[in-house]
């Protein structure tokens, strides 16, 4: 399963060292990051393979979104299939 | 990246964050034909073990959704086959029936349940009336059940005995419940050419040619489509506006069908319909009224305010159909006047009266919906209102309905705050002028050329 997660928060160092060590921490394999800085705003979406995770969707979502409360950051995951369905037909 | 671009990905969050974008409702529409029995008693108990057997995963399964996919899915409800028809087997007290399902509601952690209904159209057969007239208790005891009863259709034309008992009704629901602004009014809508689909509430039911039990989704998204709108040049033709409309009601609807395919999956029942409505709630930005405003009108209720909402009730229709395998239920736009931020303004402002409403039902896709006005409004004056919105429905052959709040013990400009999703708003002033001559003829409208299709 594939999914994006995506993080938004104000740039400092080590935000994409953290988001890969959580990665690898529950066996999530990343397929792609884009990351770009506008005024000091961090962006960074990824895209990553879930299928060796040993946890569901909805219970690492909810993890990063506590992840994110703790250090000041919006992190999202969302299943692939919500954009692809949005944005193709 | 990957073939999904990065812009994308950020547009979906920002409708979902900053624009209000939700999946409104998962409706779960269940048959209660096998539960009938002529023991009142047995009826209820084969009612709450059905639903509680075919609803207990609902709102996990809307919850995890929610999680999984990071779209919110904010009501989980339950719709049934018209409780009158199983009163007409059974009868006894009809409320049992209301109590019964409230505790399904209470229990599942259900948003509402609907289907507290009759259809009379034509006449009343055995259990409508006691039904009808056991709504206002039924909606003063409990918090979760929504009430409609049908008084009309192209087809059958309009019962106006039933149009007068339901003005007698409305104003009783009211009065039961005044300490509360009148809630139990809020609960409960009259309406001509109800579909049988209907995910959303007060008039959500589960029709007699619906099958065993199936899963309906209602998406929304009046803010995406105003955050559209609001970026598009003033000069941009209204042809083209449409098109925005119609690409941002295409992306919504996507969405709700990726919804229903997942729910239905994981619940292992089949999918029904995708109501794809534009559906405001009182939360800034969410409006319908803006979207209107945003294209071109200084405040809701201006001339050009029909046209702007055909015009958008029709996009709407047009870009979520080919998004959607299913489309039924109420589709196309709202215009709930206390759950819409823009139109409570209007109200307020003055700009926005019951008669330009009145016109706006001719076009958009429900009628004259959580209006408020003075608590003294007699109840042939709402049986009035309702003749009214039943004509245009009967003769333009599309649902009308009447969702109409006589606030007791309130006068023109009072203010009435119902909570969550039924939101808040100020008394509208009304024409009071008598009928009661013609309302209290009774009899029934015949129904009109347009019923005469074979």
């Amino acid at each position: 399963m594939k999914a994006v997660i995506t993080v938004l928060g104000n740039d400092r160092i080590g935000i994409l060292a953290k988001m890969a060590n959580i990665c690898a921490d529950h066996q999530i394999n990343i397929l792609d990051v884009d990351q770009t800085i506008v005024d000091n705003l961090f962006t960074m979406t990824m895209i990553v393979d879930t299928e060796k995770m040993e946890m569901t969707l909805a219970d690492f979502a909810i993890e990063m979104d506590e992840e994110g409360k703790r250090s000041g950051l919006v992190i999202k995951v969302m299943h692939r299939d919500i954009f692809d369905s949005m944005h193709r037909i | 990246m990957n073939d999904i671009r990065v812009n994308e990905i950020l547009e979906t969050i920002e409708m979902i964050d900053k624009e209000c974008l939700d999946i409104r409702t998962i409706t779960m529409g269940i048959s209660l034909l096998d539960c009938a029995d002529s023991d009142i008693r047995k009826s209820c108990q084969k009612i709450e073990n059905k639903i509680m057997r075919l609803a207990k995963d609902l709102v996990k399964t809307g919850e995890d959704i929610s999680l999984t996919y990071g779209i919110p899915v904010i009501n989980k409800r339950i719709s049934v086959t018209p409780i009158s028809m199983l009163l007409a087997v059974s009868g006894g007290d009809p409320v049992e029936y209301a109590l019964t399902l409230e505790r399904c509601a209470i229990n599942l952690g259900i948003d509402f349940i609907g289907g507290y209904s009759a259809l009379v159209q034509k006449g009343f057969s055995a259990g409508d009336r006691a039904l009808i007239e056991s709504i206002p208790e039924a909606l003063a005891r409990t918090e979760h059940i929504c009430a409609s009863v049908n008084i009309g259709s192209t087809k059958a034309g309009i019962n106006l005995d039933a149009v007068k008992l339901m003005g007698e009704i409305v104003k009783k629901a009211a009065t039961i419940t005044k300490e509360r602004d009148s809630l139990g009014a809020a609960k409960l809508v009259v309406l001509c050419n109800a579909p049988e689909d209907n995910p959303f509430m007060a008039g959500a039911f589960h029709g007699v040619g619906e099958p065993d039990v199936e899963i309906h989704v209602g998406v929304s998204g009046p803010g995406v489509v105003r955050a559209v709108l609001a970026k598009a040049d003033k000069n941009l033709p209204m042809n083209e506006i449409a098109e925005l409309v119609k690409k941002t009601a295409f992306k919504i609807t996507r969405m709700g069908q990726l919804v229903i395919k997942v729910a239905s999956e994981r619940l292992n029942v089949p999918a029904g319909i995708i109501d794809l409505s534009l559906a405001p709630t009182p939360a800034r930005g969410d409006s319908v009224a803006e979207i209107l405003e945003e294209m071109g009108l200084a405040s809701c209720g201006a001339y050009g305010t029909t046209a702007c909402l055909a015009m958008l009730n029709d996009a709407v229709k047009k870009g979520g159909v080919m998004a959607a395998q299913s489309v039924g239920g109420l589709s196309g736009s709202f215009i709930p006047v206390s759950e819409d931020a823009g139109m409570i303004r209007a109200t307020r402002n003055k700009t926005l009266g019951l008669e330009k409403l009145e016109a706006m039902t001719a076009v958009c896709s429900v009628g004259l919906d959580m209006v408020i006005v003075p608590g003294d409004t007699s109840a042939n004056i709402i049986a009035g209102v309702i003749a009214d919105e039943a004509a245009i429905g009967m003769v333009n052959s599309k649902t009308t309905a009447v969702r109409i709040i006589p606030a007791i013990g309130k006068k023109e400009g009072d203010h009435v705050n119902f909570g969550g999703l039924l939101g808040k708003g100020d008394v509208m002033g009304i024409n009071m002028t008598s009928n009661d001559i013609f309302v209290n003829r009774g009899g029934r409208i015949p129904s009109p050329l347009q019923a005469l299709k074979n």
